[in-house]
């Protein structure tokens, strides 16, 4: 039997032989995974990016909203939203009852007319508490954020998000201590928060805060709020928490029957999870097309392959007058088309992590080249090897001596 | 491991009333190249088998080559009947037991002339280190000049292919050279070195010498000439004073 550094030196020789062919077979493998590991990489990028800018609204988040959803999936019910439900003492009732609740963060937002001297805008005033912060994942660039003290005192004070302040006083311009009319009331900047970017859901950055207690008596009139947002202590707690609140607020409500709810609740993990859902099928899809591309470059190291065995028939006739055993002359073809495809992969690899490296420089997508992509990658390659070399070295392994021999 | 052990002492190879047919392109055509052969060689002979072309010696060559298997006759190499075996014992006999010296020389154009000669060593499990020692000797041993062990094939004369040729037929030690018109592609005068070495190798080492050809001048090289028309054996003759190759 021959050694396995016979084999390769045989490989070594007979592809060296073959320059150019050799290179060109490699290409459609090299593209092939190159194109895996850097779409898998752009897909995972982009479930990152989702689901980070969906953490960025704040950890272990339960939503509590008013209006009902029926049924399975949103039917759209009327009215939804500008529902009146939720109250300051649904919150109490949830901070009292609902056990592994870290904080509560209690909301009234809507859209208004904000002036500054010179400008005005038309962005959400969010009414918030002191939680706030905390719940929705925000912190203070400069200034303060809204105090119990502004809470107790319907203080007229209010928090710019970047983007606010940059359309009220300019970019980057120092805000604190200026005056904006909301709803041609006027209150005081005392805090302007850190950008956070656009979530695709709420912009906080263009978002200006202000009391609670202030929103619902100078801007609404009503003690009604928008959204009851509450933080789970922990990730594992979360449906927990999610169905103590149901039960809590249908009791407070005075609801028997939970289909007929007068609220609906949203967990963060839900929104997430549907949300890579996407982003998995999207990179699946990507990661398919560049498997197709992959497979291809199988096809072509099998037309290779043949065409070698083709081309030596003679030498495998000799070979086999000279005492190779079928399984020599296998292993020799064989051991060509794995170190061609391996070969392959090794540059697709170096290629795929060049590729995601310059995307993520660019700035397209943060792309993350995952290890399991990169052993799928060279997984694959060594298999293609085998699969598209294996007809090819059968069919030398198989050939007639003599028939060989003769063959011109 | 490989090694071909020989189950019988009486060293010899015995063709019973072998018949080939090969099946032709078109349906129900069949070519039979080899009809009843019957023919006994025993070890240290040489031997000529002779015929014109067409006449069926090629495919006997294949057959005592255990390059092909007979569609029906027994072929027994050293009391085993070779027709019987594995593609895997066949090609260790191809290995061990018979060196082959062909007419188009068949060398490996890129590999260097000591490399074609370790081929037979790489598939008999011979161990790297001592390969090259074993090709050298057979190099020498065929006549071939050591300054050229490192050209590959295509620097070479046609008298120093078939010399590399026969040296990597014996470098396995075989007790059976089977050439096929080894003479045919050179010139009269290399050709003379050939059948010389040949002739040498037969008497100094007592290998056993089979040669296919159609020429009766090289045929009368041999101790015996078997001759062959229409794939069966018309005569088989003693040649009593072989005629000697002179370089």
């Amino acid at each position: 039997m021959t050694l396995p550094s016979d084999i390769l030196l045989e490989t070594g020789e007979a592809l060296s032989a073959n320059k150019a062919r050799s290179s060109l077979t490699i290409l459609g493998i090299v593209i092939g995974i190159a194109s895996v590991i850097s779409m898998v990489a752009i897909g995972q990028g982009a479930q990152n990016a989702v689901t980070s800018s969906i953490q960025s609204l704040g950890a272990n988040l339960i939503q509590v909203m008013p209006g009902a959803t029926r049924g399975v999936g949103f039917t759209v019910n009327q009215g939804r939203g500008s529902a009146k439900t939720l109250t300051n003492d649904d919150v109490d009732a949830i901070l009292q009852n609902v056990p592994y609740v870290a904080a509560i963060s209690a909301e009234l937002s809507g859209r208004y007319q904000v002036t500054a001297p010179g400008t005005n805008t038309n962005t959400q005033i969010i009414g918030a508490t002191v939680a706030y912060p905390t719940v929705r994942n925000v912190s203070v660039a400069e200034g303060v954020f809204i105090s119990d003290n502004h809470l107790y005192s319907f203080a007229k004070v209010a928090v710019l998000g970047p983007t606010a302040r940059d359309d009220l006083f300019g970019e980057g311009a120092d805000a604190i201590g200026k005056t904006i009319r909301i709803n041609r009331i006027q209150f005081t900047v005392i805090g302007v928060t850190t950008e956070k970017g656009g979530s695709g859901f709420t912009n906080q950055d263009d978002s200006i805060f202000i009391p609670l207690t202030t929103t619902q008596r100078y801007l609404v009139g009503d003690t009604y709020l928008t959204s009851i947002n509450v933080q789970a202590q922990n990730a594992d707690v979360m449906s927990t928490v999610q169905e103590g609140i149901t039960a809590v607020l249908l009791d407070t409500h005075g609801i028997v029957d939970a289909a007929l709810a007068d609220f609906s609740t949203l967990n963060q993990e839900d929104i997430v999870s549907a949300a890579s859902g996407v982003t998995e099928t999207f990179t699946l899809l990507l990661g398919a097309v560049a498997g197709i591309s992959l497979l291809v470059g199988g096809i072509g190291i099998m037309n290779m392959m043949l065409t070698t065995v083709t081309e030596r028939t003679r030498e495998v006739g000799l070979r086999k007058a000279l005492g190779a055993r079928p399984g020599d002359i296998s292993a020799q073809f064989l051991t060509e088309a794995v170190i061609l495809t391996f070969a392959g992969g090794v540059l697709g690899v170096l290629i795929g992590f060049l590729v995601s490296f310059i995307v993520s420089v660019a700035g397209v997508i943060d792309a993350e080249v995952t290890l399991s992509s990169v052993f799928l990658a060279f997984g694959v390659s060594a298999a293609i090897g085998v699969v598209f070399g294996y007809y090819p070295a059968r069919r030398a392994a198989r050939m007639d001596p003599i028939v060989a021999l003769r063959y011109e | 491991m490989y090694r071909w052990v020989n189950p019988d002492s009486s060293s010899m190879l015995e063709l019973r009333d072998i018949s080939k047919t090969y099946a032709s392109g078109q349906v129900g055509l069949e070519t039979c190249a080899l009809r009843g052969v019957d023919l006994t060689i025993h070890d240290g002979e040489f031997v000529a088998i002779m015929g014109p072309s067409g006449s069926g010696k090629s495919t006997l060559m294949h057959i005592l080559g255990a390059l092909d298997r007979p569609t029906s006759g027994a072929y027994l190499l050293d009391g085993r009947d070779v027709s019987q075996l594995s593609a895997d014992e066949l090609a260790v006999i191809r290995n061990q037991k018979i060196g082959f010296v062909f007419q188009s020389f068949n060398l490996l154009p890129r590999a260097t002339v000591l490399r074609n000669v370790m081929i037979p060593l790489v598939y008999a499990g011979v161990i790297p280190e001592k390969r090259e020692a074993l090709a050298r000797i057979a190099l020498t041993n065929a006549g071939f000049d050591e300054s050229h062990f490192t050209h590959r094939s295509n620097q070479l004369s046609g008298g120093q292919i078939q010399r590399v040729a026969i040296a990597r037929a014996l470098v396995n030690d075989p007790t059976i050279i089977l050439a096929d018109e080894p003479t045919g592609n050179l010139d009269t005068r290399t050709g003379a070195i050939v059948l010389n070495t040949f002739q040498w190798l037969n008497e100094h080492e007592g290998r056993t010498i089979i040669l296919i050809t159609h020429e009766h001048d090289i045929a009368e090289h041999a101790r015996r000439v078997v001759t062959l028309r229409d794939g069966a054996i018309v005569s088989d003759v003693v040649n009593r004073q072989p005629r000697k190759a002179t370089v």
